[in-house]
């Protein structure tokens, strides 16, 4: 095999390192660093990026709380302005309530005092009518003819003594 | 049939002779030459446009570039950082070599023994003397595990010290024999193909197989010696 040949030894060990050598110095001095840079730049980029859309995640964020704070205030608000609707409401129905009612006492109350009246009228009535009658009733009974105070003393009488 | 190790055949270009020693630019010299011109153009002119999102040329360079830095940081740690350079260049020289090998014609240098050797031989020594320059004469300690008794001191240290001393054997050995007997089956089975006349498709369609798997094996090869020479570096740092 040409591979265990020692003739060329020296040759390929010499050219090896040449071009290695060469290599090394121009990878290590040139090559390397221009891609390491491409690479360091894209990462920056990506950094900045991120960094970028973490700040506006944040001022979105930030925006979403002021606006629910607004919501929750106005909800509070509103809630407040019901209430307060609704207990005008009620205070005015029961304003007019208690109205109605006294209104309805002071009839009562009228009522009862007129029929009162009426009914001492009655019975004032009711002597007048009840001698008339005893009076009416005698003439035409017994043919006696009695005067008006004899027939108004004895009802009076016959009265007190029924009560 | 042609002789399947005709392929190995060195021929000188230019002789050159310096004080009694042949120096001659020979064929695998100038596929030496024409790698570095290649991983060197290659290199710099993908990431020209350093674009921020980058075309092909310049994805496969920056994966090459992040797959050595990532096998550094991973194997050997933040301190393998300044043999970044190093280790990268081996790979790209080591990777170049082989694929350029698999177009027919062109002269693969990895499958010299000498060359996988010359190689191994400059990350065996630049270990060492890492090793040594970092932890002093500790570094012995390498031949001699902690915790060993004393007494198997007898057995272990020139266990170790064989095993140390066979790393650039092996690596050396690894890549070249990989790289050898790959063309040769290639080559082989290439004679099958026109013996055999018609029924050369059988052979063919194998040799087919076999060049995806050579291909495979060039890029797994620069793969593995690279990690071993990671590896190394990560005991001489490291100790064990």
């Amino acid at each position: 095999m040409p591979q265990f040949d020692p003739h060329f030894f020296a040759s390929q060990l010499f050219w090896l390192y040449a071009c290695f050598i060469v290599l090394y110095v121009v990878l290590s001095a040139r090559a390397m660093p221009k891609i390491g840079e491409v690479l360091e730049e894209r990462q920056r980029k990506i950094d900045d990026n991120l960094d970028k859309a973490g700040q506006l995640k944040a001022e979105a964020e930030a925006a979403v709380a002021i606006y629910e704070k607004a919501l929750a205030e106005s909800r509070a608000e509103a809630q407040r302005v019901l209430r307060a609707g609704a207990d005008a409401l009620s205070a005015q129905a029961e304003a007019r309530q208690k109205e109605v009612g006294e209104r309805l006492a002071a009839e009562v109350r009228s009522g009862e005092a007129r029929i009162t009246a009426a009914k001492q009228e009655a019975l004032a009535n009711l002597r007048d009518m009840a001698a008339d009658v005893a009076k009416t009733a005698m003439a035409k009974l017994t043919g006696v003819t009695i005067d008006d105070r004899a027939a108004q003393a004895a009802v009076t009488a016959a009265l007190e003594e029924s009560r | 049939m042609a002789n399947p190790v005709e392929q190995f055949r060195i021929e000188p270009l230019v002789p050159l002779e310096v004080g009694g020693v042949n120096l001659s630019f020979t064929n695998s010299a100038l596929v030496m030459v024409l790698s570095i011109c290649l991983v060197t153009v290659f290199l710099t002119m993908s990431v020209r446009g350093r674009a921020l999102v980058p075309g092909r040329w310049q994805s496969v360079a920056e994966v090459l570039y992040e797959f050595v830095a990532n096998m550094i940081r991973d194997n050997v740690g933040a301190k393998g950082r300044k043999y970044f350079p190093f280790i990268f260049t081996l790979f790209m020289f080591v990777l170049f070599g082989n694929m350029l090998g698999m177009i027919p014609y062109v002269f693969t240098y990895t499958s010299h023994i000498i060359v996988t050797f010359g190689l191994a031989i400059v990350v065996f020594i630049g270990v060492t003397i890492i090793g040594f320059m970092t932890h002093g004469l500790h570094y012995l300690r390498m031949f001699f595990p902690h915790g060993a008794p004393l007494a198997t001191a007898i057995i272990l240290v020139p266990i170790e010290l064989i095993s140390y001393c066979s790393r650039p054997f092996s690596l050396a050995i690894r890549l070249f024999a990989n790289m050898t007997v790959g063309h040769i089956i290639l080559k082989v089975m290439a004679g099958f193909v026109v013996a055999l006349g018609v029924f050369g498709i059988v052979p063919m369609a194998f040799l087919g197989g076999v060049t995806v798997l050579e291909f495979g094996i060039a890029l797994l090869q620069a793969y593995v010696f690279t990690i071993l020479s990671c590896i190394y570096l990560h005991d001489a740092i490291h100790m064990h």
